[in-house]
């Protein structure tokens, strides 16, 4: 069933001319170019070897690293952290900003400190939280629940705030308790916002895994660990396929909270 | 739960009748000072707690300073100007990344908005390239730059290009058809057009674009300080935590955040006097 609307989906919009395939076509064209141009320059000795490897050799190391279970333990070790830590992040976010959104007073008391201290760079908090909580698991998932937190409360305070007030009459005048009230106004109400928010932060989130895995680098497990590996060994092949992986890992994330923002919004409707 | 009042508007403007209409004035002086004093009270509370934390010797002080000795290592940075150097070269270093990546990301977003062949050509690979973590990057940029200032340059200016060329690409894709059809009407030239009808209609998108810019190159930076540099905000507190003096720490933290704070308002007050023009210009 899921299945089937998959492939309508994504069959819709080839479907029609052969115009799209053209465009399709000439997307290729840059990196199949670039891709040639290195081939080139490493075959011909333009440029060293040693530091612009060529591209066989990238493809090997792939290939060898593919074979390992030790890089899918490194992915499976980077995904966890990054989505326990997405978890946290987005279950305190959506909290905070429902507390502030709905509370005047939450907002007056929490909000100013709350929208100062956003503006510390996230990485700026690494080297204090890494000698409170040392360089291991958890300062990593603090870290990286804070840096889901921020867009998602954000997000969720917002769309809190978007609720009309002529829709909380009538919640009123149906006489809707407070769990009701968050349950089935305030919260449905606020979806769109909260899913860009959670979207934003799962973005976040992954950029926070790498980026603690490069600073607090401890030679454990992880996506990142592998890349630091490569660094000290000078295998830049291992370098350059690690970049590729977490990038692949990045752009997946993103195209699946596309796809569940999108999931999530379509009982409102087509929009216009 | 904020409690809507249901009485009637009638009621109320009959029953407000300010006594000496010259302390009028003050009701919202009062207001914006009781919104100052509660915005305090939770700052005021921890740093009560902090220092009490630090009093009573609950943690051990070398991984929490007291706030007086954060002070004093402010003060004293300040006044050697060591805080300011650092701070200048970090500034040095966003603003050459923003310049290039500004500069590029313009030129990409305009190509990729204006020219259908030039959009068919590059945004399939940008928009895989741009998903990327700009941190991704970072360590093939440490085989080919070094990790001096070339790094630095070449990964904020990454980050920036990305933000700026969306934003432009996407602000020049939404002005509507029926107004390219005017200019035609019109008889413009190309550089009409785009001076006259892309830069405006897409405005406030690019300004957008550059906003996030200056926060992605300033999170960055910060990044690429603390992985590889010898000069720095980023480096000041790498070295504090080396020395676990963790004042500098929390000094770079403060530092970093005012930063922060001082971009943000800059940004949003310069958007609302671009949001002026433009409403006077139309």
């Amino acid at each position: 069933m899921s299945k089937l609307t998959d492939i309508q989906q994504d069959g819709l919009p080839n479907s029609p001319s052969g115009a799209l395939s053209k465009i399709q076509w000439r997307g290729w064209v840059l990196p199949l170019a670039l891709l040639v141009l290195w081939w080139l320059v490493t075959a011909q000795g333009w440029v060293n070897t040693r530091l612009i490897v060529p591209p066989a050799n990238v493809l090997k190391v792939a290939v060898t690293t593919l074979s390992d279970p030790l890089f899918y333990q490194g992915v499976l070790f980077s995904v966890g952290r990054d989505l326990s830590g997405f978890f946290f992040g987005s279950l305190a976010g959506v909290l905070l900003g429902t507390l502030l959104g709905v509370s005047r007073l939450a907002d007056r008391l929490i909000g100013p400190t709350f929208h100062t201290v956003r503006q510390i760079s996230l990485f700026a908090w690494l080297p204090l939280l890494s000698s409170w909580l040392g360089y291991g698991e958890l300062s990593k998932l603090v870290f990286i629940s804070l840096s889901t937190l921020y867009p998602v409360a954000l997000g969720t305070f917002e769309g809190v705030r978007s609720v009309t007030k002529a829709h909380a009459e009538v919640a009123r005048v149906f006489r809707f308790s407070r769990m009701q009230m968050l349950s089935r106004l305030i919260l449905p109400a606020a979806t769109p916002q909260i899913a860009t928010g959670l979207t934003l932060g799962l973005v976040y989130a992954w950029v926070a895994t790498i980026g603690s895995e490069f600073l607090l680098a401890n030679w454990g497990n992880g996506l990142g660990n592998i890349v630091i590996k490569g660094r000290a060994a000078f295998n830049i092949e291992l370098i350059i396929f690690g970049m590729l992986a977490i990038g692949g890992v990045g752009v997946f994330f993103n195209r699946i909270a596309v796809r569940i923002e999108s999931r999530a919004l379509r009982w409102r409707g087509p929009r216009v | 739960m904020s409690v809507v009042s249901t009485d009637p508007l009638i009621f109320r403007q009959s029953t407000v009748e300010v006594p000496w209409p010259a302390v009028r004035w003050l009701w919202p002086v009062a207001g914006h000072l009781s919104r100052v004093g509660a915005a305090l009270l939770l700052p005021a509370a921890l740093l009560a707690l902090w220092q009490l934390a630090v009093a009573q010797r609950w943690l051990p002080e070398q991984i929490f300073p007291a706030p007086a000795l954060v002070w004093q290592s402010l003060v004293e940075l300040w006044q050697s100007g060591e805080l300011q150097s650092h701070l200048q070269i970090s500034a040095t270093r966003v603003g050459w990344g923003l310049l290039a990546g500004t500069a590029s990301g313009l030129l990409l977003g305009f190509g990729m908005g204006l020219s259908r062949t030039v959009h068919a050509y590059v945004f399939p690979s940008f928009d895989v390239a741009s998903q990327f973590p700009v941190l991704g990057w970072i360590p093939i940029l440490i085989i080919f730059a070094g990790i001096d200032e070339a790094l630095k340059i070449a990964a904020i200016s990454i980050a920036v290009v990305v933000p700026v060329a969306v934003n432009a690409q996407k602000g020049i894709a939404n002005i509507p058809r029926a107004w390219f059809e005017v200019a035609r009407v019109y008889g413009f030239t190309r550089l009409q057009i785009v001076r006259r009808v892309v830069l405006p209609a897409a405005a406030p998108s690019l300004f957008n674009g550059v906003r996030q810019a200056v926060m992605q190159a300033w999170l960055t930076l910060v990044f690429v300080e603390l992985l590889a540099s010898s000069e720095g905000i980023g480096y000041l507190m790498v070295w504090g935590r080396q020395l676990a003096q963790l004042d500098l720490v929390v000094v770079g933290m403060l530092v970093i955040g005012v930063v922060g704070v001082a971009l943000d308002v800059a940004l949003r007050s310069l958007e609302s006097r671009l949001q002026r023009w433009r409403i006077s210009a139309f």
